[in-house]
């Protein structure tokens, strides 16, 4: 694919080629290229010191990265930031925000930054914080806080977001108002990057996941291609009372022994297709063999397990 | 320019629109914080009213307030313009609000005159407060008007710079401490509250290569009358408010 171009023939959202960042020796980005389009969600993940940080501080031009090439809308963050800015959302993971300016002062405040910029009630009320709009922000609770700090990223209506960390700290309730305005953003066309180390969080609002190890890409695409990429995309799970002869089972039902792995004492995980068949053979050897079981399920592994697989792979 | 760059309609306010609403939160801000309140308007009345009163330090005028009321009204420029917004700034640095001002169309050249704007508007609150203390117990001050604000704007330039100086560069706790120092220090040798003509020799000249001193006598002899500012006054006022500002935009670190 040409790197000037997505997959749907328009130049991409935001694009990085061969972009390396160091701090003295250190070496946070290494060689990075990757792009992201709009109207889809990309989920930036990776360890720490991943350089997740470091490549997201570059986009949006806080850091001008020793070789390579970034680009938002166009743009070079580190050059254009005065055209660029009034087309970027930036919610920072903590702060960002004065102690004690209240909601509504913060939103009339930012709301003067933009020309077409959105109306400071309705950003409030967008992201839920009728109640405490005057309350100062050092006494909002951390997810009243989160929910401030997006909302004041989308005052100007971006093209382009990025979010870090937006769902830390925020209660259930909060964490779904979060995840209903990010995805009504995403399908009105914005462009949303979005750091996270929560997974699950990824895995519920993600188009695509670029996984970062050590600088490096280590994969980037779909939630279902980085699925794929685990040795166990599908698996049956179950638990039984006794320890089971792994061996033995994968003798009984077909498979090899390294496909059956006992997750903790009792329980195992037999990877491969979770078939009809197989369920059948597994419980048929468990009876033939007197072992009570108290639980099965089957079902595809979770973002954590191939995100794992991925980065333990890697650091290998 | 590519077919992104030429599709975008979002275009930042225009920047009188930026700088009258930072200038308006700023403002707000300053007056929000009962700590700075204290600093600037507070101290300068009570250290005025009390060491006119008071004779306990030694003037170089018959009437003390005659000395006293320039000295304090350069302490109120100094707390405002160096202090209040040295500290105020280095904590809004650690509370990252710059950085996230920085991706915002709002810009550095309307977030820093929005800090200007409120430093004036508090200094214009400051001089209506302290002259009006100092006229009611007995001040009388005649000369130009126009030189002190002269004085007042080159004071404020030179402070600031320094104030934004060491909040661009220092954590906050440090830079709080610094700065309160550096307050205490300039007070005591700024020709504030003590005449420079007490000092041994080689302190006074090294006084009077500070801003602090300079100030003072700039705004000491334009409204007591009768007598020309010196010229190592200006000379110094110039100095400071071109190599603050300076260092202060060469080694600013937004975070």
């Amino acid at each position: 694919m040409d790197r000037s171009t997505g997959s749907n023939g328009e130049s991409p959202a935001v694009s990085c080629v061969d972009v390396t960042v160091a701090y003295g020796h250190t070496i946070a980005v290494d060689n990075l290229s990757f792009e992201a389009s709009r109207g889809k969600i990309l989920a930036i993940l990776g360890p720490n010191g991943a350089g997740k940080t470091s490549t997201v501080e570059s986009l949006e031009g806080y850091r001008v990265p020793q070789r390579g090439q970034v680009r938002v809308l166009g743009y070079d963050p580190a050059k254009d930031i005065k055209q660029l800015s009034p087309n970027i959302g930036v919610m920072l993971q903590e702060g960002g925000i004065h102690p004690m300016m209240s909601p509504r002062d913060a939103a009339e405040l930012f709301a003067g930054y933009y020309r077409a910029a959105m109306d400071p009630g309705e950003i409030i009320g967008l992201v839920g914080l009728e109640d405490v709009a005057r309350t100062p922000y050092k006494r909002l609770s951390g997810g009243e806080k989160q929910r401030l700090s997006l909302g004041l990223a989308l005052m100007g209506r971006p093209v382009v977001v990025f979010l870090d960390e937006p769902t830390a700290g925020v209660d259930p309730q909060g964490r779904l108002g979060i995840r209903q305005v990010i995805l009504q953003l995403r399908n009105q066309g914005t462009c949303i990057i979005l750091t996270t180390h929560e997974l699950p969080e990824a895995e519920r609002l993600a188009d695509e996941v670029l996984i970062l190890d050590r600088g490096k890409k280590v994969m980037q695409g779909t939630i279902h291609e980085l699925l794929a990429t685990s040795k166990g995309n599908t698996s049956v799970r179950f638990h039984t009372l006794v320890t089971v002869d792994i061996h033995a089972l994968a003798g009984a039902i077909g498979t090899s022994p390294g496909e059956i792995i006992e997750e903790a004492p009792g329980s195992y995980r037999v990877d491969g297709d979770a078939t009809p068949g197989r369920i059948a053979a597994i419980t048929s050897y468990l009876a033939e063999h007197d072992i009570f079981m108290d639980s099965l399920t089957t079902g595809t592994v979770s973002l954590e397990e191939a995100y794992l697989g991925l980065i333990g792979s890697s650091v290998q | 320019m590519n077919r992104h760059a030429s599709e975008q309609r979002r275009t930042a306010a225009p920047f009188l629109r930026r700088l009258v609403v930072q200038s308006r939160t700023e403002t707000s801000m300053t007056l929000k914080r009962g700590e700075s309140l204290l600093l600037t308007l507070g101290i300068p009345v009570v250290l005025l009213v009390f060491f006119a009163e008071v004779h306990v330090l030694p003037a170089s005028t018959r009437k003390p307030v005659n000395f006293l009321a320039p000295g304090i009204l350069a302490l109120a420029v100094m707390s405002t313009s160096m202090v209040s917004l040295g500290i105020a700034t280095g904590f809004e640095r650690s509370y990252k609000v710059l950085k996230r001002l920085g991706t915002t169309p709002l810009g550095r050249p309307a977030l820093l005159a929005g800090k200007m704007v409120a430093v004036v508007m508090v200094e214009i609150i400051q001089a209506i407060v302290l002259i009006a203390a100092a006229l009611a117990i007995g001040w009388r001050p005649g000369g130009n008007g126009l030189e002190a604000i002269g004085v007042v704007a080159l004071g404020t330039v030179a402070f600031s710079g320094l104030g934004l100086l060491l909040a661009g560069t220092l954590k906050a706790e440090v830079n709080l401490a610094l700065v309160n120092g550096l307050y205490l220090v300039l007070l005591l040798v700024g020709d504030m509250i003590i005449p420079l003509s007490k000092f041994p020799g080689w302190m006074a000249t090294l006084a009077k290569a500070l801003p602090a001193a300079a100030l003072s006598e700039g705004l000491f002899h334009s409204l007591n009358g009768g007598t020309a500012i010196p010229p190592w006054a200006w000379l110094v006022l110039v100095a400071w408010a071109i190599a603050a500002p300076v260092a202060a935009g060469i080694a600013w670190e937004w975070e």
